[in-house]
């Protein structure tokens, strides 16, 4: 066994290269068929109600929990430094800058990452994808293009919504054990906002559904190996879109706070 | 039908004295895996050539490298004169038109209706409207049988019915080459034979060129115009089915008498 690890590693290596390659392939293939006409206006449409309106619920299921969690944990803590009247902006400034984005996008890489990965997989696996290329239509236009543009468009709306979700029911925790009306609560919550606290958080998520939408489908269109190959191409999109993401983010935040400082 | 202008300038259009179909000398591999050995294959117009052999012989990966899907290592394909080796996307999907392919599993789109199959290949390279589209998709359904479940999912159908829809999906654009990939495997006998007669039926009605990759024996001698007998990634005999039966070739007769 000792004696193999060098090949193991070398074969290890030359897969992860590999791995990479082919992505940078992938994308300058989805990148022509996104700009070049004609383009699949239906398909579109069809992908972003999947994407974007079927996963409404959950994000905003997320936010909301998230809202709760962050005002019933911050506010032991921060009446113990006599700053509880700071609640409403460590809810908003929290959901706003971090958790609405990065905890909308993980949802978005599970339910998402894996339905791509599954669907393109199964069509692999089953010809389907042959089937489109052999009547002249490029897969890479019809189903590639359609979900990473669609993912790309719906997780900036999408964290909107787990925002406001989250802020919402952290005002409503909040306003059970202290009772503050809406408006107020957005007040002081927002009074020492500025745009550049807001936007880019919010469309730094456009990266992150670029990345759901782009390794899903890659995964998912080089299926191999029948079912199990679908299984394991569903699971793959989800995990590596989920560390992609937490990856990006960290780059993003450093990037945000270079170039849009407070 | 009237079919959408490409800026693409490739020759599709059966030119006099082209064959519709010439294979020569075509090499594959896959890894140290040699799948075809300098394969050589002529269809005729109208003519409807069946290919022969056992599993991992090479036929499906024939009918790829036919197509486009696969890219051989050497040797040349020509469609009406066209070499389709080489050809960029965009060229490759203009002769793509001009060809049929009905896949093992009949490879129907599983999110579409049996309607929406049809009507999938019509949508994008014609201008045909709604209710032309509707009239040709029902057209051509009634070719194959299938003008009753329209409205059903591939996953609500049998298998037999499967390779109905895919073939009428095939037929979708009037291509001048039709090509099968086991048309009548995983079928009962009943249902094969039926599958067999369509084919028939089509190159009767249509004159189509034909290039059948099949197992079935018995299937090939009633509507194989010529066959030809893949062993080893080679070409071992091509000519009418009475010439295969006639071979003192060991390996020919072992194959027939396999498959008997």
């Amino acid at each position: 066994m000792p004696a193999r690890l060098p090949e193991i590693a070398t074969n290890w290596f030359v897969t992860f290269f590999e791995w990479f390659g082919e992505l940078g392939l992938f994308c300058g293939r989805v990148a022509r068929a996104i700009v070049k006409a004609p383009w699949e206006a239906g398909e579109f449409v069809r992908q972003m109600d999947a994407i974007g309106s079927k996963s409404f619920p959950l994000v905003a299921l997320a936010g909301a929990a998230t809202g709760v969690v962050l005002s019933l944990q911050t506010r032991d803590s921060l009446t113990r430094f006599g700053a509880e009247a700071m609640l409403p902006a460590v809810i908003v400034f929290s959901l706003i800058k971090e958790s609405g984005p990065v905890i909308t996008a993980l949802i978005v890489s599970g339910r998402v990452g894996a339905g791509i990965g599954a669907e393109l997989g199964s069509m692999r696996v089953t010809e389907q994808i042959d089937a489109m290329e052999v009547s002249a239509v490029d897969p890479y236009k019809f189903l590639v293009s359609t979900r990473v543009l669609a993912c790309v468009l719906m997780l900036p709306l999408l964290t909107l919504a787990a925002d406001f979700s989250g802020v919402f029911l952290g005002w409503i925790s909040s306003t059970l054990v202290h009772p503050i009306t809406f408006r107020l609560f957005l007040h002081n919550g927002l009074k020492n906002a500025a745009m550049s606290d807001f936007l880019p958080p919010t469309c730094k998520t456009a990266i992150f559904g670029l990345i759901i939408g782009i390794v899903s489908c890659f995964q998912g269109m080089r299926t191999r190996g029948g079912t199990a190959g679908v299984g394991r191409s569903a699971t793959s999109s989800v995990v590596l879109s989920s560390l992609f993401i937490i990856v990006a983010d960290v780059i993003l935040v450093r990037f945000i706070q270079v170039f849009f400082p407070s | 039908m009237t079919t959408k202008r490409t800026t693409q300038q490739v020759e599709t259009q059966p030119r006099p004295g082209q064959q519709p179909l010439v294979v020569t000398d075509l090499y594959k591999s896959f890894g140290s895996q040699n799948v075809l050995q300098g394969v050589d294959l002529t269809a005729k117009r109208g003519e409807t050539v069946v290919v022969l052999g056992r599993s991992g012989t090479g036929k499906s990966v024939l009918l790829k490298l036919i197509v486009g899907l696969l890219q051989p290592d050497s040797g040349s394909i020509r469609i009406h004169g066209q070499e389709v080796v080489g050809l960029d996307l965009e060229q490759l999907n203009e002769i793509r038109k001009k060809i049929g392919f009905l896949f093992q599993q009949a490879a129907l789109y599983d999110s579409l209706t049996v309607e929406e199959n049809v009507a999938f290949p019509l949508s994008r390279h014609t201008r045909l409207s709604d209710s032309e589209r509707r009239d040709r998709v029902r057209n051509l359904l009634a070719s194959v049988g299938m003008d009753h479940d329209l409205t059903k999912m591939p996953s609500d159908i049998s298998g037999g019915m499967q390779k109905r829809v895919g073939l009428a999906r095939a037929l979708a654009l009037d291509p001048e080459i039709l090509l099968f990939d086991e048309p009548t495997s995983g079928l009962d006998p009943i249902t094969a034979a039926e599958i067999g007669e369509l084919i028939m039926k089509l190159k009767k009605e249509r004159n189509l060129t034909s290039v059948v990759v099949t197992h079935d024996v018995h299937g090939a001698k009633s509507f194989a115009d010529r066959v030809v007998l893949l062993r080893e990634g080679k070409v071992v005999i091509d000519g009418p089915f009475p010439e295969l039966e006639r071979s003192p070739d060991p390996f020919v007769v072992q194959f027939l008498k396999d498959a008997a």
